[in-house]
């Protein structure tokens, strides 16, 4: 067919918000062969955005999701198809009172402005509410309706106006061709376009467009049930799309909005109805569109008398319209964007709702063009997924737990229930029966503390303070703090197999590895070094150790959270000659970490090998033998105190925690989980978190890790990162301790650093001259210090030890004060206990 | 007056009808259920003829046990009892089906102790549009009807009935109790209320057993006819097209 395309640059494949928001801003970054498809008709392909609520509450919890939200919000208004008119979100009930306050706290973090308001001050918003059923609301005033149709035939056209662009609607995709795990072309029922990118924007049609080209998207297309009621005269008279604020009834699990003379009621209330991406109707099969499918009455029928409870002047307005809308859920319900880890220029930019898609194909524009994202995508990070973590089961598994979590009240340290022990370390049975209670890890099933470890609260009670408010106490245990102590007293074990292990080998290695990290890994076989890795823009990637093995061999360790994000990136850039190779070896490997006093005396019994201090210095690690178990011991600590991590095979685990075990009985062993490890040892020594303080948005001399010189090989970031060093940090990694716990209700309060905002005394926000809010990344107890210990960002004006200022939590203040500026620690601060 | 309207589930697709594998039936995987437009009609209509003057609505079904979501969504609009005629096997033919409706409405009548004002059924039912089973009825039950009805007014003893030819309007003048077929247009029905929802869910279903006659026609298999074609010739751009456009229209005899 004559005038379509046989080359392009990048072939964008969807036409709803997000492709149309993808072509925009890829044109916007230079990007000139552009081609964009889509199998339905313009300006309404059909997909979720046609039939979206397109209503945005800008406030989240999570930070990326707040900071893309309201960078799409504000995209929404520069191209003039957004109406602000506000919003509430009511409580039926006490726990969602108090989670309003966790809202109003999230606003102050995003320099939102928003209140709590009376039932009285509803009713006055809303006229047409009954406030009897109501506790009170949190008002929105930001909160924004926009067109997103509008939006995304202006931003089609953006690019077209560039010269950047052909559209072909109409047009179905039918194979994306790869050439040595490349994109290489794409197949469509009009001819073949060969291209050097491919971005995936097809909703809940993605997975199969990726299943194509070998990749996987691991989402699945929900049903979201909504209403259309009317017509309502009061709605009708404000001549106005929408004319007031939109209500979500949190605890119901609805929303109304308005729309013109009638209101939409929308519902995540009921049961989770999957569908599969093969199976959604075409067009031409489906009576309304292929997302529009038939509203299973039955499903929201609890959801009217609710509805009415709320909005008495409902119960006799026609249901005009419904729906059962699909949308996409993925299995930890953020979005899935990035390169898919298993095909080179193959991008997914999928699972986005309508309030969040103007930012998130800014975001992957600039990751395709510059490297990475000014908003720090790693939550939204395609490539964050273990295998296991993208098949079907565990998908639907996840997606219908959380589905009815949509306007839930989600606890920061909740845990799934589903698919459990997916991921079990060969100690599993042992740390079970010492009454492990686990949080996951990377999919792993990790020790967060030991029920067995009870009687510690004997010993250590008195130090521990208590926690009186519940939902402070959810999912942690004072155990967790006299761990900590027994540990710092004596002795622990932490079984840490969760980390993801790599092996990098081959004559490149070197020069790889040199290039991928910050810090000199050119040691001797034998030195481990800890190094960040960066982005091109100098931000965090990664931080991880690295082990010199040979000559011709690195092995790397990180955190199970991060292996499956940090594989993918040492892939992308091995060399195409095959100078290196990269294999995963996690699971060949166990990790049991001992530290503390003790440590070396526990050892000491059950190995013949030298490790004692210049025998094993710190830093480095040799191949040793306990009790005729192969292990290699790494002198290094997390927690700050002397001891080592200690790998064996995987099945050699069992017997060496018994023999480790056995050994220090004598010295008091107890078994250790990451409730200290992570956090509460972690924060005495200051230690920094991959995706708490670190991430791409800070650089090493802003969290305290730029070492005294640089090295003279080039690596990812270095021209950034030296530029960081010319010019001096903007804000500084700081620890702050809480002043005064008892909130104004009289009340003991332990915030769990959720991105609680730093405040100044007057109560002020802080923010650094590039535009970063100082907020709370990391929050823990620090037993051996006797206080509770907090990390953040802090301009350099504010970040000066003894410095006074305020945190907000659960929308109240709590004076704290600033004990450390870098990453010198509190406890032990010249680090004598481990290094010596 | 005690109305009866009988209603039929029947799948709701879109342009592209899909047949499952073993061609039996329309693949309803993904699509709602609905009655025909004219039966949304005669619903609409014994609603409004019982609220001007009293009386109740009943709303039948022969159908598989899911065909109460038909009832419901009747009942939602202003329908007062349900009654279902739940079947097992899908093979009704129209004969079978008046059959069983006609039995099934005897006893409703005998156990009330008076019949039905009016039966109402929709003109045909929208998927396999026999036309049949409303006159089938009547005539078991030896009661006057009248199909193709577009308005209804009703007076001491009876209902005048109209209903529109090609040559006009024909209007037939109906003895109680009778029965009507209606045809789409007679009203605009209603969406149902929030509260006309809740009414509905809350009504009881009440389930009489169907007996099926033997004999009558049953269902070899479901062809999809061949799409009719379409062709489009691009007569030219701009004003160079107007001499090709004239032919054409000469040629149709428009001009």
């Amino acid at each position: 067919m004559s005038g379509f395309p046989s080359r392009a640059q990048v072939v964008v494949i969807g036409a709803g918000i997000v492709g149309n928001s993808v072509v925009k801003h890829l044109a916007g970054h230079g990007w000139n062969s552009i081609v964009q498809l889509d199998k339905g008709p313009l300006p309404n392909p059909g997909g979720s955005t046609g039939h979206a609520s397109n209503f945005i509450f800008p406030v989240d919890h999570n930070k990326e999701m707040a900071h893309l939200t309201l960078d799409s919000q504000q995209q929404y208004e520069e191209m003039q198809v957004s109406v602000t008119s506000g919003g509430i979100e009511v409580a039926r009930t006490a726990e969602r009172m108090h989670e309003l306050n966790r809202r109003m706290t999230s606003a102050k973090s995003w320099g939102m402005e928003s209140w709590l308001v009376s039932p009285a001050e509803v009713k006055e918003l809303v006229p047409f509410i009954d406030e009897s059923v109501i506790l009170g609301g949190w008002y929105s005033p930001s909160v924004s309706v926009v067109d997103s149709l509008r939006a995304g035939t202006l931003m089609r056209e953006y690019a077209q106006d560039r010269g950047a662009l052909t559209v072909h609607p109409l047009t179905e995709v039918l194979d994306i061709r790869t050439e040595h795990g490349r994109v290489s072309a794409v197949v469509t029922g009009k001819g073949t376009i060969e291209c050097e990118y491919v971005v995936i924007a097809c909703g809940v049609w993605s997975p199969r467009l990726a299943r194509m080209a070998g990749a996987s998207i691991p989402l699945t297309p929900a049903v979201h049930q909504m209403i259309d009621v009317g017509p309502l005269d009061v709605l009708a008279a404000t001549n106005n799309e929408i004319g007031y604020p939109i209500v979500r009834d949190m605890d119901t699990f609805c929303y109304e909005r308005q729309t013109s003379g009638s209101m939409e009621v929308g519902s995540y209330a009921h049961r989770p109805i999957f569908h599969h991406p093969d199976t959604i109707p075409s067009i031409e099969e489906a009576r309304l569109s292929p997302t529009e499918l038939p509203l299973t009455m039955e499903d929201f029928d609890p959801q009217l008398e609710q509805a009415m409870e709320l909005m008495p002047f409902l119960g006799d307005a026609e249901i005009k319209y419904g729906i059962n809308g699909l949308l996409s859920l993925t299995p930890d319900a953020m979005p899935l964007v990035g390169e898919t880890p298993e095909v080179k220029n193959l991008w997914s930019c999928a699972a986005i709702w309508i309030k969040e898609g103007p930012g998130t194909g800014r975001a992957l524009a600039e990751w395709m063009t510059q490297g990475y994202p000014e908003i720090d995508p790693h939550a939204s990070d395609i490539a964050r997924f273990y295998p296991y973590m993208k098949t079907e089961r565990h998908v639907l598994a996840r997606c219908a737990e959380h589905f009815n979590k949509t306007y839930g009240i989600v606890h920061p340290r909740e845990q799934w229930d589903t698919r459990r022990e997916s991921r079990v370390s060969s100690l599993h049975p042992i740390t079970s029966k010492l009454g492990a209670v686990y949080f996951e890890a990377g999919g792993w099933e990790r020790p967060h503390w030991y029920e067995s470890n009870a009687p510690l609260l004997e010993e250590y009670g008195d130090r521990i303070p208590e926690r009186p408010h519940e939902w402070d106490s959810r999912w942690w245990s004072p155990i967790q703090n006299a761990e900590h102590l027994a540990l710092r007293d004596r002795v622990g074990m932490v079984d840490l197999t969760a980390f993801a292990i790599f092996d990098i080998k081959g004559p490149g290695t070197l020069e790889y590895m040199q290039y991928m990290t910050v810090n000199q890994v050119d040691y001797p076989p034998g030195r481990g070094v800890y190094t960040p890795l960066l982005t091109e823009e100098g931000g965090f990637r990664a931080d991880l150790t690295v082990l010199r093995m040979a000559e011709d061999h690195f092995r790397v360790i990180t955190g199970g959270f991060d292996g499956a994000r940090d594989a993918y990136w040492f892939r992308k850039w091995l060399p195409d000659d095959g100078s290196v190779t990269f294999t995963d070896i996690t699971s060949s490997l166990s990790t049991i970490g001992v530290w503390g006093p003790q440590a070396r005396n526990l050892v000491e019994k059950i190995t013949s090998d030298d490790i004692s201090h210049p025998g094993l210095p710190y830093g480095t690690f040799k191949h040793a033998v306990i009790d005729s178990i192969p292990v290699t011991m790494f002198r290094i600590s997390y927690v700050g105190d002397l001891g080592w991590e200690i790998y064996t095979n995987m099945e050699h685990a069992p017997a060496l925690w018994k023999a480790l075990w056995e050994a220090g009985q004598e010295f008091g062993v107890v078994p250790v989980g990451a409730g200290v490890y992570g956090t509460t040892a972690r924060l005495e020594k200051g230690y920094r978190l991959m995706g708490a303080e670190l991430e791409s948005e800070y650089n090493p001399v802003e969290a305290g890790l730029a070492r005294p010189k640089v090295k003279s090989a080039d690596f990812i970031g270095k021209e950034a990162y030296l530029e960081a060093r010319a010019e001096g940090p903007s804000a500084v990694c700081s620890t702050l301790t809480i002043e005064n716990h008892v909130s104004d209700s009289g009340i003991a309060r332990f915030p769990m650093g959720g991105n609680e905002p730093i405040l100044t005394v007057t109560g002020e926000r802080i923010v650094d001259s590039k535009g970063r809010v100082s907020r709370v990344t990391s929050a823990g107890a620090g037993p051996s210090l006797d206080s509770y210990l907090l990390l953040g960002y802090l301009p350099i004006d504010l970040a000066q030890e003894g410095q006074d200022l305020q945190i907000m939590y659960q929308n109240e203040l709590f004076p704290v004060r600033v004990a450390r500026v870098g990453s010198r620690p509190l406890f032990d601060p010249d680090d004598l206990r481990m290094k010596s | 007056m005690r109305i009866l309207v009988c209603v039929k589930r029947v799948p709701a697709p879109g342009a592209k009808i899909v047949l499952t594998s073993d061609g039996q039936d329309i693949d309803t995987t993904l699509l709602g259920f609905t009655v025909s437009p004219h039966e949304e009609c005669a619903v609409e209509e014994a609603v409004q003829i019982v609220e001007r003057e009293g009386g109740s609505v009943t709303v039948m079904t022969l159908g598989p046990p899911e065909a109460e979501e038909q009832l419901r969504s009747a009942v939602a609009v202003g329908a007062t009892t349900a009654v279902l005629l739940p079947t097992g096997i899908p093979d009704w033919d129209p004969v079978a089906t008046a059959g069983a409706l006609t039995t099934a409405i005897k006893n409703l009548e005998q156990d009330e102790g008076e019949p039905f004002g009016l039966i109402m059924f929709g003109n045909e039912s929208a998927d396999s549009g026999g036309y049949q089973v409303g006159i089938r009825v009547a005539r078991a039950l030896g009661r006057p009807v009248v199909s193709g009805v577009k308005g209804i007014d009703t007076h001491e003893g009876g209902v005048t009935a109209r209903r529109e030819t090609p040559a006009g309007s024909e209007v037939y003048r109906l003895p109680l109790p009778a029965v009507v077929a209606v045809k789409e247009g007679i009203n605009l029905p209603r969406y149902p209320t929030l509260r006309g929802r809740m009414t509905a869910r809350r009504t009881p279903v009440s389930r009489i057993e169907p007996v099926q006659d033997p004999g009558g026609q049953s269902k070899v298999a479901l062809i999809t006819p061949p799409a009719a074609g379409t062709r489009v010739d691009i007569l030219g751009e701009g004003p160079e097209a107007a001499p090709a456009i004239v032919d054409l229209l000469e040629e149709l005899g428009l001009v």
